[in-house]
C-alpha cells in the first residue's frame, strides 16, 4: 500500500478531484430540483425524474467539457513544456490523457442514459396530465396559459391529441436529443479496443461525429422546454399555500391572494461550458493544418534490411526532444491518414529522422513509394514533436529504459542524445548510469539500431566511462543453434548475436532479479523506469516498481513511466 | 491496417442496440407507459439481438478478440449454418425485428441503432463478408508462458559444435544435432 502511493498518490487525486466534481454537481442540483420552491409545480407533473434529468445534465456538461481537453496534442506538448518547474509527478500525469479521455467517455455514457431515462418519463407524464381531464392539479396545471401567446406555460405539449414520440421528434430539445445519442452511440461502439485496434480508420472518421455531437448539445437546451416558476410569480403565488386549492387561482378571494401562476424556461448553460474547450480544439486542429502545410524537406531515405525505411528530414523551425515522436502523412499514399512515429534522432543532431518497419498497408505503400526512384521523392506532411515520458530519462540519477520489439525507437533517440552530450562533456547531465533493457524476438530486424549500441560502447570505452551504459539485449525468439553458438563462443570478447561486449541473454528476464540488483547498487537514488512495449510488461515493471520502492524518502524509489501508442 | 470487415462494427452496434433495446423496454414496462406492450416485445427482440450478437466472428485475417465466455454461445449460433452466417440473412433479421419497436418513444432509439447496424451488415454482406465461428484454438505449448529453465544442461561442457553457424533459424538450417541439447525452451515470445 506504501509503495502504491509513491507511485500513484497523484492520478489518485486527480481521478478523486474528477469523480468528487462529479458527485457535487449531481448531489447539488439533484437537491435543488428536488426542493426549491421555483420548481414545486414542476414537480408536481413531474415527480423525481425532473431531479434526475436536470442534474445528469449538468454532470453532461461538465464532463462535455472536459472531453475534449486530454485529446489536444498541442496543448498537452505546451504545458509539458512550460510547466518544466513542475514536479515529474505531475508532467507525468499529461501522458495518461487517453485513459483520461476514455474515464470521461464512459461517464458522458452513464450519464446520457439516465438523461434519456429520466426524461422519457417526463414525456410521458407531460403527456399524461395534458391529456387528463380529471381536475386534478397536474390537468389544471397543464391547462394553464396554454391558448395565449404571453408564453408562461408549464407544459410544453399543448395538444390533446399526440403521443411522446410526435413531440419528440417535433421539438429542438427531442429532435436534437435523439441525434445527438445516435451520434454518441456510433461513436461508442465503433471505438470498443476491438475495432480501434482492428480498423482505425472506422474508429478515426466514425469519431468525427463528435461535431455533430458538440453542435446538438449547444442547441439542445435552448427551446427551453423544462419551465419553472418565475420569480415574480413567487411573489404573487407562493405554491405551499396555494397548492391546496388550485380552482380559486387568480379569482378574488377572501381568503387567499393567489394569482395564477406564471412559468419560465430555465436559460440554456451548455454553450458556457463547452465553448472554451471548443475554441481550443478548433484552435489546436488549426495549429494541425498549418503544420501540415509547412515544407519538409526528405534529405535522405535509407532503406535497412528487413524492410525498414530510415527518413532523415528537415524542417524549418523544428526542434524536438528525446522521445518525442511526429505524426507522419504522405499525401501520395493518403490524403487523411495521419501515423505517429518515435523520432530516432537526437536533438543534437541537425536533422530529424524516424525509423518506419513494414507492418500494414499504409507503412508497406510508403516504403512501396520511396523504393520506386521517382525523379522527385514523394511529399512528407509533418505534425509535431510531441512529447511523452522518455523526455524526463535525464532527470533521474538512474534510469533503467525497458525497450520491447519495435519499442527500442525511443530509446535510439536517448542513447543517441547521451552520446552527444558525452561528446560535449555537457555539465547538466544527472544520469550515473543507465540500464538499457532489449527484449526482441530476433535481431535481424534491428540491425540499424545494432550499429547504434556499438558505436556507442566504441565510445564509452574511449572516454573511460564504460560502467555507464549498461545494456542487456534478452533474446525471447530463440533456438539451439543460436545457443549453441553463444556456448562455443562463450569465451570470446564480443557476443555473438550483436557484436557487442555485453553477452546476450537468452528468454526473457527475471525481472525481480534485476530489480533488487539495481536496488542494492544504488541505495539512495531515485530511479526512473521506461518502458515502451506491451501492457502484460508494463504491469509486471509496474508491480516490481512498487514492489522495491522504499518508503524512506532517502532510499532508493522506482518511477515508471510508459510511452502510449 | 488490412481490409475493413464492417460485419465486426455492425456486430458491436447491434450488441449494443440489443441492449439499448433491453434499457428502453425495462423502463417502459416498469413505468407503464402508454403502448407498454412494444415494449415487452422490445425486452424480447433485444434479448435475442444480444444472444445472437454475443460470439463474435472470426476476422479474414489476424486474430480475434473473443468475448469472456463467447465460446458456449458460439456453439450454439454455429449449429444454425447458413442462416446465422449469411450477413444477408442478418441485415433483413435486424431491420424486421426493428420496426415494431418504433412505434413506442422509450424504445424508438433501439430502432434507430438497429437499424443502422442492419445498413452496417448490409454492407458487409455486399463486400462478400459472412460469419464463421472462432474454433478453438490447438492445445497450448506446455511450456508457455516466462518458464524459467529450471534443469540444468545434463551433458556437461565441452559440447561439440554445432555444426552450421549460419544465423538461421532451425526449420531452414535444417541441421541434427548430434547430441540432443537437453535444456526446455522457455519463455518464447508470443
Amino acid at each position: 500500500m506504501g509503495n502504491w502511493v509513491v507511485n500513484h498518490w497523484f492520478p489518485a487525486v486527480v481521478i478523486a478531484a474528477w469523480l468528487g466534481l462529479n458527485v457535487f454537481l449531481f448531489v447539488y442540483y439533484f437537491l435543488l430540483f428536488d426542493r426549491d420552491k421555483k420548481f414545486y409545480y414542476t414537480r408536481v407533473l413531474l415527480g423525481s425524474a425532473l431531479a434526475w434529468a436536470r442534474a445528469s445534465a449538468k454532470c453532461l456538461n461538465f464532463n462535455s467539457m472536459l472531453i475534449l481537453l486530454p485529446v489536444c496534442r498541442n496543448l498537452l506538448s505546451f504545458l509539458r513544456g512550460t510547466c518544466s518547474c513542475c514536479r515529474r509527478t505531475m508532467r507525468k500525469q499529461l501522458d495518461h490523457n487517453l485513459t483520461f479521455h476514455k474515464l470521461v467517455a464512459y461517464t458522458i455514457a452513464l450519464f446520457t442514459a439516465v438523461h434519456i431515462i429520466a426524461h422519457l418519463c417526463n414525456f410521458e407524464w407531460y403527456n399524461d396530465s395534458q391529456q387528463a381531464t380529471d381536475g386534478s392539479l397536474s390537468s389544471i396545471l397543464s391547462n394553464l396559459h396554454q391558448d395565449e401567446e404571453s408564453n408562461k406555460w408549464l407544459n410544453p405539449i399543448h395538444s390533446n391529441s399526440t403521443t411522446p414520440a410526435y413531440v419528440t421528434f417535433t421539438t429542438i430539445p427531442g429532435l436534437t436529443g435523439v441525434i445527438i445519442t445516435v451520434a454518441l452511440i456510433l461513436m461508442v461502439t465503433s471505438s470498443m479496443e476491438f475495432i480501434r485496434r482492428s480498423y482505425f480508420e472506422v474508429f478515426w472518421y466514425t469519431h468525427h461525429l463528435f461535431i455533430i455531437y458538440f453542435a446538438g448539445l449547444v442547441i439542445h437546451g435552448i427551446a427551453g422546454l423544462v419551465r419553472g416558476q418565475t420569480a415574480e410569480s413567487l411573489n404573487k403565488h407562493n405554491p405551499e399555500h396555494c397548492a391546496q386549492d388550485p380552482t380559486h387561482w387568480g379569482r378574488k378571494n377572501k381568503h387567499s391572494h393567489c394569482e395564477e401562476p406564471e412559468f419560465g424556461s430555465i436559460p440554456a448553460e451548455s454553450w458556457q461550458w463547452v465553448l472554451a474547450p471548443i475554441v481550443l480544439y478548433v484552435f489546436e486542429r488549426v495549429l494541425r493544418f498549418w503544420r501540415s502545410q509547412q515544407r519538409v524537406v526528405v534529405t535522405k531515405a535509407v532503406v535497412h534490411p528487413s524492410k525498414v525505411l530510415e527518413l532523415q528530414m528537415h524542417k524549418k523551425g523544428f526542434s524536438m526532444e528525446v522521445g518525442q515522436y511526429i505524426f507522419i502523412n504522405c499525401p501520395s499514399v493518403s490524403c487523411l491518414e495521419w501515423h505517429p512515429f518515435t523520432l530516432t534522432s537526437a536533438p543534437e543532431e541537425d536533422f530529424f529522422s524516424v525509423h518506419i518497419r513494414a507492418a500494414g498497408d499504409w507503412t508497406e505503400n510508403l516504403i512501396d513509394t520511396f523504393q520506386q526512384q521517382k525523379p522527385k521523392t514523394p511529399r512528407i506532411e509533418v505534425d509535431g514533436p510531441f512529447g511523452t515520458a522518455s523526455e524526463d530519462v535525464f532527470q533521474y540519477e538512474v534510469a533503467m529504459l525497458v525497450g520491447a520489439g519495435i519499442g527500442v525507437t525511443p530509446f535510439a533517440s536517448v542513447l543517441k542524445s547521451i552520446w552527444y552530450k558525452f561528446q560535449h562533456a555537457d555539465q547538466c547531465l544527472k544520469t550515473k548510469k543507465i540500464y538499457f533493457y532489449w527484449l526482441c524476438r530476433d535481431t535481424g530486424a534491428f540491425a540499424w539500431f545494432n550499429d547504434l549500441l556499438a558505436s556507442l560502447e566504441r565510445e564509452m570505452e574511449e572516454s573511460g566511462k564504460a560502467g555507464f551504459l549498461n545494456c542487456r539485449l534478452f533474446l525471447t525468439g530463440w533456438d539451439n543453434s543460436i545457443a549453441g553458438q553463444a556456448a562455443f563462443n562463450f569465451d570470446k570478447d564480443t557476443d555473438v548475436v550483436t557484436g557487442l561486449k555485453q553477452k546476450t541473454s537468452f528468454g526473457r528476464p527475471m525481472w525481480s532479479n534485476e530489480f533488487s540488483a539495481v536496488a542494492t547498487a544504488h541505495p539512495r537514488s531515485v530511479v526512473g523506469v521506461f518502458l515502451c512495449g506491451p501492457q502484460a510488461l508494463a504491469k509486471s515493471l509496474q508491480k516490481c516498481c512498487h514492489q522495491y520502492s522504499s518508503l524512506d524518502p532517502r532510499k532508493v524509489k522506482f518511477y515508471f513511466n510508459k510511452e502510449n501508442f | 491496417m488490412g481490409r475493413i470487415e464492417w460485419a465486426m462494427w455492425a456486430n458491436e452496434q447491434a450488441l449494443a442496440s440489443g441492449l439499448i433495446l433491453v434499457t428502453g423496454g425495462t423502463v417502459a414496462v416498469a413505468a407503464r407507459f402508454k403502448g407498454w406492450q412494444f415494449a415487452a416485445y422490445a425486452i424480447v427482440a433485444g434479448v435475442f439481438v444480444c444472444l445472437l450478437e454475443y460470439p463474435r466472428g472470426k476476422r479474414k485475417k489476424g486474430s480475434t478478440m473473443e468475448r469472456c465466455g463467447q465460446k458456449y454461445l458460439t456453439a450454439v449460433v454455429k449449429v444454425f449454418g447458413p442462416v446465422t452466417r449469411n450477413y444477408y440473412v442478418r441485415a433483413i433479421l435486424h431491420a424486421a425485428l426493428a420496426v415494431p419497436a418504433g412505434f413506442l418513444l422509450s424504445t424508438i432509439l433501439g430502432t434507430a441503432c438497429l437499424g443502422i447496424a442492419s445498413a452496417i451488415y448490409l454492407l458487409a454482406a455486399i463486400r462478400g463478408e459472412e460469419w464463421n465461428p472462432i474454433e478453438q484454438k490447438p492445445q497450448e505449448r506446455p511450456q508457455a508462458g516466462g518458464g524459467t529453465i529450471k534443469q540444468p544442461p545434463t551433458m556437461p561442457p565441452p559440447r561439440p559444435p554445432p555444426e552450421t553457424r549460419k544465423k538461421q533459424p532451425a526449420e531452414e538450417a535444417g541441421q541434427e544435432n548430434p547430441i540432443p541439447v537437453a535444456i526446455e525452451v522457455g519463455g518464447v515470445g508470443r
